[in-house]
């Protein structure tokens, strides 16, 4: 596969700030790339790299087989972009943002803006001004959707749609996969990641923690199990594929891995259920099992001492 | 104990829980303000003592005091630009140079004070954070005006003060301060009214600023008229006039002024409670589902979101053209003043007539406010980048370099439109009462696009300051624009230094009409605004958005 984003060892500072700190990204073309990580670390930075809004310190941002900075304008008739905090022209109507937006990519396709003004259930006639910030969200969703470019870059761009938005979303997202296109689709939601992506990438403080196709991050797949029992369980301690145990009494908590899933339940059930709550774990429960710590490349392990806001350090210079 | 009298003292000034708030507002108005509020004031005060100082040098005897108010009663175009003179004491001339500009400086605080803290939180959403809070519904109405209004009343205690220490008379300089603080008030009732009536930060300030313009309009038409009178006592600029400091004030007009502030404070209250946060009461229209076929570069964006200010600015030069150029009609026959008063007209404005001198005057003052046409709409290119819209534009596949461009050839044709609509309309005014049109348009559109460079050059500082140093370009842009506005029309009558009057791009224009044509300093000036405006274009493709 060709690869559509190329970032090695991208480095960015605002003040003494180090933003970006070696970071590393690449997209393959015609995958759905998960961009994951926590506020603050880094990912709007380097999609901005990546739209040669900003110019990195050091270290290379390639896209399309282009150069962010010099060639932003050819590089951006080949991609759309939606921003995570979207902001219109006040006294501009929706329709007339997503006419405006396509056209100047060169055009946009008439039926595909219809279907989704539809889907999306957009008034396209209100003012901008008196949008919230999910129909925002939707417009600039809309005209990106519109323009049929090869690579879509989403920047947490279910931040304000309710789930019923959300799903319309990812049915979109869907259907760019079955088009062939690329997206990239920066988010801290680990599920929503997990329903769209083929492969991720996990930044934390400016630097990549992880990254690979879901299947072989084991360890984001595990689910988080909590469960009251009529008596107290026998003999979970010795099952493999268990994690972060604690049993106190009859209620039991515990990290699983899907293999260990079956046969945890079936010791659970043996011990009779009163409740039961099983989730996937989030994006923080993540971080702060496998990157706390001083940000040394790989997961430090879970009896890492935790050391949250960590900065950085600040880094030799890079020039 | 404590509680209960906590309780008491915050009802009692925040009334039925209505006003709870009103304080912190306030304090919060303050210190995001404590900087603005202080150039302002200072600005305000800073004029009237120059023009003191001034005046107390230049006019010693009683007979050169006597000469100039003569003049001044003898020719209209002094009356339209600064208002009549009430008597030839020094501080009527005092007044009469300087009185009317600082009044209008005083609204113009009020009017921004005044939107900045209501329409322009509200649109912004900040007040909905506010709102939220256990703060009263009119609180933030309340914390502006009454900011606003202490404002305008410490640059006129300073005024007074000022007026004072230069050994004028007591009652006079209390009233010039007091008046001076009621046209502030005045104009921060009329903008509480206005930010109740749209949902536009933007639109509210142009309709605020449009009816201080329309009263600065009406007296210049009522005041050299005397069978036009009425018109100036219709304008609230016109009362701030006609309250005579230094000749008998007429207190029961600074009671009406207050009245009248009082009045519209009233108004945008009573308004406010028939409201919802963050509407406005003429409803929003509802915009198009598609947008106009033309729509599709960055240049018809730019028209689209600006053709309706644009023709508010054009109306306004206009109307202001034609009366102006109408009004210079009764000054060729007023040749009876003193050599030394008609020394100083000519120092003024040129040197071939006093009509001519008017002219020219009347022509820097429209290049100065074309230029902040100009500055405001570069200043554009700034808002959007700080509020992400340029982000929109630019992931796009939109060069930096178009963009940008779009917004300056908005500001650099606008100055020379309007310009050109200064010299037609002051034409037709003059020439439809001289009988003469043909001759007098083609003039005096000559002499008016022969302003345009210069307000060029100030855009282009703009310009410059948006790819240099973006992070200040609101404060200096401005400041650039009042210091040369300011050396342009105060500097020649106040004897500043020749090179400080270079700084200001209009002191090289060729006094027209009736001066001498060069085109060497049209040519140079147009040098220097294409440079400044390259060299911010290029810093700009370089540098990071922010």
């Amino acid at each position: 596969m060709t690869a559509v984003i190329e970032v090695t060892g991208l480095r960015k500072a605002f003040g003494r700030t180090q933003a970006l700190d070696g970071l590393d990204l690449h997209v393959a073309a015609g995958e759905v790339h998960g961009f994951l990580g926590p506020n603050g670390a880094g990912k709007t930075t380097t999609i901005r790299v990546l739209l040669g809004l900003i110019r990195g310190d050091a270290g290379t941002a390639r896209l399309l087989d282009g150069d962010p900075w010099p060639e932003a304008v050819a590089l951006h008739r080949r991609l759309a972009y939606v921003p995570g905090d979207v902001t219109l022209w006040p006294n501009l109507s929706g329709g007339e943002v997503i006419d405006l937006l396509g056209r100047l990519h060169g055009g946009l396709d008439e039926k595909r803006k219809a279907v989704l003004v539809e889907k999306f259930e957009l008034d396209p006639a209100r003012k901008s001004r008196a949008y919230s910030k999910g129909n925002r969200q939707k417009v600039a969703l809309i005209a990106a959707l519109s323009t049929g470019a090869e690579l879509l870059i989403l920047d947490e761009p279910t931040a304000g749609l309710d789930p019923l938005m959300e799903a319309v979303f990812r049915e979109c997202v869907e259907e760019e996969r079955r088009a062939g296109r690329t997206v990239l689709l920066s988010s801290h939601i680990l599920s929503e990641v997990e329903a769209l992506c083929d492969r991720v990438t996990i930044i934390r403080a400016g630097r990549t923690v992880d990254s690979g196709a879901l299947a072989d991050l084991r360890h984001l797949s595990r689910t988080s199990v909590r469960a009251e029992l009529t008596q107290p369980p026998h003999r979970l301690e010795d099952l493999p594929g268990l994690h972060d145990l604690d049993i106190e009494g009859t209620r039991v908590s515990c990290q699983a891995d899907n293999s260990a899933l079956d046969e945890l339940l079936k010791r659970l059930t043996d011990a009779g259920v009163r409740s039961l709550v099983s989730q996937p774990p989030t994006l923080e429960e993540l971080f702060l099992r496998h990157y706390t710590g001083p940000p040394a490349g790989r997961p430090a392990g879970p009896a890492a001492p935790s050391e949250p806001g960590a900065p950085s350090e600040p880094g030799a210079p890079s020039k | 104990m404590s509680a209960v009298a906590l309780g008491g003292e915050r009802t009692a000034w925040g009334g039925p829980h209505l006003l709870a708030g009103t304080r912190e507002l306030a304090g919060l108005a303050l210190r995001r303000d404590r900087i603005f509020l202080v150039i302002w004031l200072y600005a305000l005060v800073g004029t009237m003592a120059a023009t003191t100082y001034d005046y107390r040098h230049l006019f010693v005897s009683a007979a050169q005091r006597a000469s100039l108010a003569h003049s001044i009663q003898t020719n209209p175009s002094f009356v339209t630009l600064s208002g009549p003179v009430y008597g030839d004491s020094l501080g009527a001339l005092i007044i009469w140079k300087a009185g009317l500009f600082v009044a209008v400086g005083a609204a113009l605080l009020g009017i921004f004070a005044v939107i900045r803290h209501t329409r322009a939180d509200e649109e912004a959403g900040r007040l909905e954070l506010v709102g939220a809070t256990a703060v009263g519904r009119y609180a933030a109405l309340a914390a502006a005006l009454a900011v606003t209004a202490a404002a305008c009343l410490v640059a006129g205690l300073l005024i007074a003060v000022v007026q004072l220490l230069f050994g004028l008379p007591a009652a006079g300089s209390l009233a010039l301060g007091a008046v001076t603080a009621l046209a502030g008030w005045m104009f921060a009732g009329v903008a509480a009214v206005c930010a109740q009536l749209t949902e536009s930060a933007r639109t509210a300030r142009g309709m605020a600023s449009a009816v201080l313009g329309l009263a600065y309009l009406l007296r210049a038409a009522g005041d050299p008229a005397p069978r036009l009178s009425w018109l100036s006592w219709v304008s609230p600029l016109g009362w701030v006039e006609r309250a005579q400091p230094y000749a008998g004030p007429r207190w029961w007009l600074l009671a009406t002024c207050a009245a009248v502030a009082v009045l519209l404070a009233g108004a945008a209250a009573v308004l406010a409670g028939h409201r919802d946060l963050a509407a406005g009461l003429v409803p929003a229209r509802p915009g198009q589902v598609d947008a106009a076929g033309w729509l599709r570069s960055p240049l018809a964006l730019v028209w689209r979101l600006q053709r309706a200010g644009v023709a508010g600015w054009l109306a306004g030069f206009v109307v202001s053209a034609v009366v102006l150029g109408a009004a210079a009609k009764g000054i060729g026959a007023t040749l009876t003043s003193s050599p030394q008063v008609r020394a100083d007209i000519v120092r003024m404005g040129g040197h071939a007539g006093l009509v001519n001198a008017y002219l020219a005057i009347e022509f820097a003052l429209l290049s100065v406010l074309a230029a902040a046409f100009g500055v405001a709409a570069v200043l554009r290119l700034r808002s959007d980048e700080a509020e992400h819209r340029a982000e929109s534009m630019l992931a796009g596949p939109v060069s930096r370099m178009s963009w940008a461009a779009a917004e300056v050839v908005l500001a650099m044709s606008g100055i020379a439109v309007l310009m050109a609509v200064a010299g037609l309309g002051s034409g037709l005014g003059y020439g439809a009462r001289t009988g003469s049109v043909g001759a007098e348009v083609a003039r005096q559109l000559a002499a008016g696009l022969a302003q345009v460079p210069a307000a060029w050059v100030l855009a282009g500082v703009a310009v410059a300051l948006f790819g240099l140093a973006p992070r200040v370009i609101v404060p200096a842009a401005w400041t650039a624009l009042a210091v040369a506005g300011l050396l342009t029309l105060l500097g020649p009558s106040l004897r500043l230094p020749g090179w400080l009057l270079d700084l200001a791009p209009f002191t090289h224009e060729p006094r027209l009409p009736g001066g001498a044509f060069t085109a060497t300093p049209l040519i140079w000036l147009t040098v220097v605004a294409a440079g400044l405006t390259a060299a911010g274009l290029i810093a700009f493709r370089c540098r990071d958005l922010s």
